[in-house]
């Protein structure tokens, strides 16, 4: 644990370039320290969530206080085990962590990595669609306004980005809804595909979960098109919301790098402007994007748990809210707890192929 | 490096209402900056007055659901004695919306006190004493700050609340839960700020004329690294506005009885869209948006004020003769708010 903690602090966002010295060791090592510190951090966060929901009370209290006499209460409490010391409680959670066993929820008595894996897969997708809407929107536009800087193009385009970080997703869902589905009715209201859909690609030989990617294998059109239908607002909904952080700082990297000598060589031998922008200028500013997308997965998971509240998309923040009001405190802290681990493990994996492209940022 | 002489030489140029923060900045502004700043700080004071005068400018309660004419009908339609309509449980919007910023502004403010100043003494001493306590408190504050915001508040308001209160808890558990997200935040911009400082001249020259470590932090080291600090006060208070109104969306919130809340206005209204009933959610909703926008704007305008690089061209070319080693050394704090 000591040589753990021994480890320079991560800048796990990789935007404060810290000067280190340079200590040796290539790639290899930076990977091997970084992939460590994964633990620390999940560890610490699982520690947190545990001791802080067990601050208010035992989950049984929690889920079915007042609606049962308290000898039975007590006497479920006892057989769950939660009126031993914490401490030991706290051990055996953590043994049961590694095991991969994150309990059963009490509200409807399911394993909770059974429910992790069968709706993990609805946010993974809900994620992949968003994460392409905010690079499609995002990039492009953000050259523009660093093309086009303090002209009125920049002028709309900022306004544009502030709305998109200043309109709460649940807000952008409700807008899109009404003018989409229910004015135009263009587009279903909510949901991830129609039920007829649904059964016909749970129906698969193991399917993935990830509805476009089964309706793709399968090869059912309608499905697929159906499937289309259905994942649009949500993804543009939650989409929007990085785009706006994207096209910010595509456009401050550029303007940086557009003022730099190699920038102005290109531009005195010929090379047009559009080239100029979208080439040589960012490339470079591309680093600081893959960085910020690494912290974006943390905004996005928590932009997902009220997306697919908004659109009844059945995910795993679905799933959070609706074991938030059933306050079962089991479901809530395995749901947590997976999240911690997939947010520490997209960092890792940001902050190595950071190192990849650029040797600077390695220590 | 040249920042306390700056710092000195424009205290002795100008009076000290120009050297405010906002004034100062609006000095320095043109064109298209000064205009994002004027709007915002518009939309902010708009948003305050709102706050302050909510009883005389509501014309009905929070919880109110009928006057001496009888019960207020559900579900009207904006118009006459209702201007922006009823809910499904007769409460008055427009009466709701307003008193929803009297909500918004005490738990911002409770909210940004609290962060501030937990995080500002964690980041003074961690980022001087150093050691094994600077390398916990690191650790534990990149575990917490690369989490999702909203789950760090969700975690919190479990415990504060179980979830549900009345105005005064409703407004402490939101403004705890905020706070829990935002000390990792404050932290790290202090003790970056001390670190640097600490190897100054300045503090150097301190510890030899005997000045103690408690007054070199609160002095010297204070006063330098928390210039930064009215930025990521609009920021933070941007973002408090929003995971307040994420929360109340989740159920979180405070109860309607007790006060008005954006989020749970919102969370209400979901289920009337199908039904085309559009005021219930776009008012709360438009006064977020407002809110944040105008907040964000102030926020964006200081960040690019300071930062030579990006302040408008007539003036960094006329200003500072050497935006060199200051640029460099403002670049990194802006990427970071603006990430």
């Amino acid at each position: 644990m000591t040589t753990l903690i021994e480890a320079p602090p991560s800048d796990a966002d990789g935007l404060l370039p810290t000067k280190k010295k340079a200590s040796g060791g290539g790639l290899g090592q930076y990977i091997l320290i970084r992939f460590l510190l994964i633990f620390p951090t999940i560890f610490i966060l699982v520690t947190l969530v545990f001791f802080l929901m067990r601050i208010t009370g035992d989950p049984i209290t929690a889920a079915l206080g007042g609606r049962l006499p308290p000898e039975q209460l007590a006497e479920r409490i006892h057989a769950a085990g939660y009126d031993r010391p914490i401490f030991v409680q706290y051990f055996e959670y953590l043994g049961q962590l590694i095991t991969g066993n994150f309990g059963t929820t009490l509200s409807d008595n399911r394993q909770v990595s059974e429910m992790l894996t069968t709706y993990g897969s609805a946010t993974l997708e809900l994620s992949i669609n968003a994460l392409i809407v905010a690079l499609v929107v995002g990039i492009p536009l953000g050259m523009i306004a660093a093309h086009r800087r303090d002209k009125a193009a920049d002028a709309v385009l900022r306004l544009f980005a502030i709305l998109c970080y200043a309109t709460p997703v649940f807000f952008a869902g409700l807008l899109l809804k009404l003018t989409f589905s229910v004015w135009l009715g263009w587009l279903p209201v909510a949901g991830r595909a129609k039920t007829s859909t649904e059964l016909a690609l749970t129906a698969l030989q193991a399917p993935t979960g990830i509805y476009w990617l089964d309706a793709l294998r399968s090869g059912n059109m309608a499905a697929l098109g159906d499937v289309f239908a259905h994942a649009v607002l949500p993804a543009v909904a939650l989409g929007l919301l990085t785009a706006g952080i994207f096209l910010r700082l595509v456009r401050t990297n550029v303007i940086g790098t557009l003022g730099k000598d190699y920038v102005e060589a290109g531009r005195s031998r010929g090379v047009s402007e559009f080239r100029l922008v979208t080439k040589h200028a960012y490339k470079p500013a591309l680093i600081p994007i893959i960085t910020v997308m690494g912290l974006q997965i943390a905004v996005m998971l928590g932009g997902a748990v009220l997306t697919e509240t908004t659109f009844e998309w059945k995910g795993l923040g679905f799933q959070l809210a609706t074991y938030l009001t059933a306050r079962d405190f089991v479901a809530v802290q395995g749901i947590v707890v997976l999240l911690a681990v997939i947010v520490a493990v997209t960092n890792f994996i940001v902050d190595i192929v950071a190192a990849l492209i650029d040797p600077r940022v390695r220590y | 490096m040249s920042i306390e002489p700056t710092i000195a030489a424009e205290s002795r140029r100008d009076p000290w209402f120009r050297r405010l923060p906002v004034i100062s900045h609006f000095n320095k502004s043109v064109g298209l900056q000064r205009g994002m700043l004027v709007t915002g700080l518009v939309l902010t004071g708009l948003f305050l007055l709102t706050a302050i005068f909510a009883p005389l400018i509501a014309p009905f309660g929070f919880s109110q659901i009928s006057d001496a004419d009888g019960n207020f009908p559900a579900q009207q339609a904006p118009g006459g004695k209702h201007l922006l309509g009823t809910t499904v449980g007769g409460y008055d919007v427009f009466s709701r919306v307003v008193w929803g910023a009297q909500t918004a502004v005490l738990v911002i403010i409770v909210a940004v006190i609290m962060s501030i100043f937990i995080g500002v003494i964690l980041g003074l001493v961690s980022g001087y004493i150093g050691g094994w306590l600077d390398r916990i408190l690191v650790v534990i504050a990149d575990a917490v700050y690369a989490f999702p915001s909203l789950l760090v508040a969700i975690v919190m308001a479990i415990v504060i609340s179980g979830g549900r209160s009345s105005l005064w808890g409703g407004i402490l558990a939101a403004a705890i839960s905020i706070t829990v997200v935002f000390i990792p935040q404050y932290f790290r911009v202090i003790r970056a700020e001390t670190i640097r400082l600490k190897a100054e001249p300045f503090v150097e020259s301190a510890k030899v004329v005997g000045a103690s470590n408690i007054r070199i932090m609160s002095r010297h080291i204070y006063k330098n690294a928390t210039r930064t600090l009215p930025l990521i006060f609009t920021l933070n208070a941007s973002e408090a506005i929003l995971t307040l109104a994420g929360l109340g969306f989740l159920g979180f919130g405070i109860e309607p009885t007790s006060a008005a809340e954006w989020g749970f206005d919102l969370n209400k209204a979901l289920a009337d869209t199908t039904s085309g009933i559009w005021w219930t959610g776009v008012f709360p909703g438009l006064a977020i948006v407002l809110t944040v926008v105008g907040l964000t704007l102030v926020g964006e305008s200081i960040n690019d004020l300071n930062d030579p690089r990006l302040r408008g061209r007539k003036k960094a070319a006329a200003g500072k003769a050497g935006p060199g080693s200051a640029g460099a050394k403002a670049a990194p704090s802006a990427e970071v708010s603006s990430s």
